[in-house]
């Protein structure tokens, strides 16, 4: 239908930007991981020595652990919000449906940022919550555990990541045929069991596409941890931040972008091989 | 669908005891009036059938019984128990969608066993019934299949299997057959009335095909704009329609329209002798009852006129002819096959099959 020279012109925009932009940089941070620094200079001395360091000092498998343990507790808690929600509109809203799904997506419009200072304002000593705390005579002094703890990450990323659940869980249960929940009901089903055994299994594809959001979107953050997350909420991402600026040891740097970028992989991987399972069409 | 001997009923078409009562039941979806005020009694082990255009409320109707809907006014009775305010799980009833409805993401098995599992059945007794069922309706080799790997006649078979398994009082059937080509259709309805004779469960079927109504049902309830126009055996609806409409929508009429004056009926060139009160008349006169006159007299019982052919179809084992009887009035006639007809032709019918209608 299309001649070939068409193809080629059509693809190749989007080919070079994806190369230009994606596999050369990743090319480089892999080849990165394996050069070392001395004496304040990159050598392109092809070595182990990064990989060896990141797996030796404790250090650096404690924050990525933490990172890991932030966006699971992300993924719980935006899909124990998100699903109720979706369900809830999907099924239950009437004829709110389309003013409620733009409620929900209306917070993506605002900026990341600004959500983030948000939430500094919120949850500081001198916060919102801390005042209301002390007017209600709960608290006689700020409570400090509220900023600058992994809880603030959890909450803010949360927060952030819920419509990115929200999304995708609604759109599967938008699509699940209504004579399928009679059909159900009219075989019997109670609505407990309707939801078990047919709305919840047909929305698994929506539910693990939402969680697969959630959980890589946050193991990436490291604004949220540098607005609200203090020390003890530090991310793997502020470490490789910090290994390419202010420590200038890009080639550590590169190696633990590189263990990030494998856990991603392998993820997304089976994330996708679970949907194709439990998709039905 | 073979022989399931064992709990055999022959229902009889006289209506005995009612099963479903349905009360002056009304819908109305805003302002939309979809029922209006219908009764209707089903006996149990009838095959009953709701026949309407789409838009006259039957599959609304039987959304009532299967309780997806709240009617507006009236009750659903069921046995001695009032129906409608009981949710749709909780109803003996089960339904067969119109367009299947079966669990995409169970196999044709699970999907049988649905019903079974969801009121904790035993599984030894799950087990047997489900492979009842599925012999039931010949599918039995198609168990551990997911539904999206069958043709439509079978998904179908495996919805009927899905609701008889739970052995329903009544079974509802929403325009089953709608989405299968003409021969498999014309097959499923042949197995559907004997499958509906052995397990001797009331049948409430649903369509919009006046031949498939009468081909299934021991009686039909025709339904106008949400409102009853008649209910009766096919045989008597098309030999008695009530109105102009039923004779209409059930087979081919020819509505004649006319008065009568002094115990003489008129449509037309058309007279016969009627003993009835002066005033406009409609009647109902089949294609089939018209026949053609080879010559000789007619008898007392009969209306002889003369018309002449405008146009012959052959239909295989009939022939519909349109026929001029002059001053404008067109008659539809079927006869035997003939051969080609053409000019001015006698032509005769019984003043009995002259129906007459209301408006």
């Amino acid at each position: 239908m299309f001649s070939r020279a068409y193809k080629t012109l059509v693809s190749l925009p989007p080919l070079l930007w994806v190369g230009l932009f994606l596999l050369l940089p990743y090319a480089l941070m892999f080849a990165h991981s394996f050069w070392a620094v001395k004496d304040g200079l990159l050598v392109h001395q092809w070595n182990l020595d990064n990989y060896h360091t990141l797996f030796a000092k404790p250090v650096y498998i404690e924050v990525l652990l933490r990172t890991m343990r932030i966006a699971a507790s992300v993924t719980f808690c935006s899909l124990l919000l998100g699903y109720p929600l979706a369900y809830y509109l999907s099924f239950h809203s009437g004829g709110r449906k389309e003013l409620l799904y733009q409620l929900v997506v209306v917070p993506l419009w605002v900026s990341y940022l600004v959500r983030g200072y948000a939430w500094k304002t919120i949850l500081g000593s001198e916060g919102v919550l801390n005042s209301f705390l002390q007017y209600l005579h709960l608290t006689h002094e700020p409570v400090s555990f509220l900023l600058y703890s992994p809880f603030a990450v959890v909450l803010m990323l949360t927060h952030i990541y819920t419509p990115f659940v929200f999304l995708p869980i609604y759109a599967a249960l938008e699509h699940i045929p209504r004579p399928l929940v009679e059909a159900s009901q009219d075989l019997g089903a109670s609505s407990t069991q309707t939801f078990l055994r047919v709305i919840l299994p047909l929305s698994l594809p929506g539910l693990i596409a939402g969680a697969t959001f959630a959980f890589v979107l946050s193991l990436g953050d490291f604004l949220a941890p540098l607005l609200v997350g203090g020390a003890s909420g530090t991310m793997i991402a502020n470490v490789v931040q910090s290994l390419f600026g202010a420590a200038y040891d890009w080639p550590l740097g590169a190696a633990i972008s590189v263990c990030i970028l494998f856990v991603v992989i392998s993820l997304l991987f089976l994330t996708e091989r679970l949907e194709k399972r439990w998709s039905f069409k | 669908m073979s022989s399931v001997g064992a709990n055999s009923l022959h229902p009889s078409h006289t209506p005995t005891t009612a099963l479903l009562e349905i009360r002056g039941v009304s819908k109305c979806f805003g302002r939309r009036d979809v029922l209006k005020g219908v009764s209707l009694s089903i006996a149990s082990g009838e095959f009953l059938t709701l026949l309407g255009e789409s838009g006259s409320g039957k599959t609304t109707l039987l959304r009532l019984i299967a309780g997806f809907e709240q009617p507006s006014a009236g009750e659903i009775w069921m046995g001695g128990e009032r129906l409608d305010t009981l949710p749709p799980y909780k109803r003996r009833v089960n339904t067969v969608f119109q367009h299947y409805a079966l669990f995409p993401h169970l196999s044709v098995r699970d999907n049988v066993a649905y019903g079974l599992r969801v009121k904790n059945t035993p599984a030894a007794e799950i087990g047997d019934r489900v492979d009842q069922s599925l012999r039931m309706v010949k599918m039995e080799e198609f168990a551990a299949s997911r539904p999206s790997k069958l043709s439509g006649g079978q998904q179908q078979r495996v919805a009927l299997a899905r609701a008889l398994v739970n052995r329903p009082q009544l079974l509802l059937l929403d325009e089953p057959l709608s989405a299968l080509d003409a021969n498999l259709r014309k097959q499923m309805q042949g197995e559907l009335k004997s499958l509906q004779r052995e397990l001797g469960i009331t049948f409430l079927f649903v369509t919009h095909d006046q031949e498939e109504a009468m081909a299934l049902s021991d009686r039909i309830a025709l339904l106008r704009d949400g409102a009853l126009e008649q209910v009766a055996t096919a045989r008597e609806i098309y030999a008695h329609p009530a109105t102009a409409y039923t004779a209409q929508f059930i087979g081919q009429t020819n509505l004649l329209q006319g008065e009568i004056r002094g115990s003489i009926a008129t449509c037309g060139v058309l007279r016969w002798p009627l003993d009835a009160p002066d005033g406009l008349a409609i009647f109902s006169l089949r294609p089939e009852a018209i026949r053609l006159c080879a010559g000789g007299g007619r008898q007392a019982t009969e209306v002889k006129f003369r018309a002449s052919i405008r146009q012959q179809l052959y239909g295989g084992s009939s022939e519909l002819l349109e026929v001029d009887c002059g001053a404008g009035q067109f008659l539809r006639v079927r006869i035997p096959v003939h051969g080609p007809l053409s000019g001015e032709h006698d032509f005769v019918f019984s003043i009995a099959d002259a129906v007459r209608v209301q408006e």
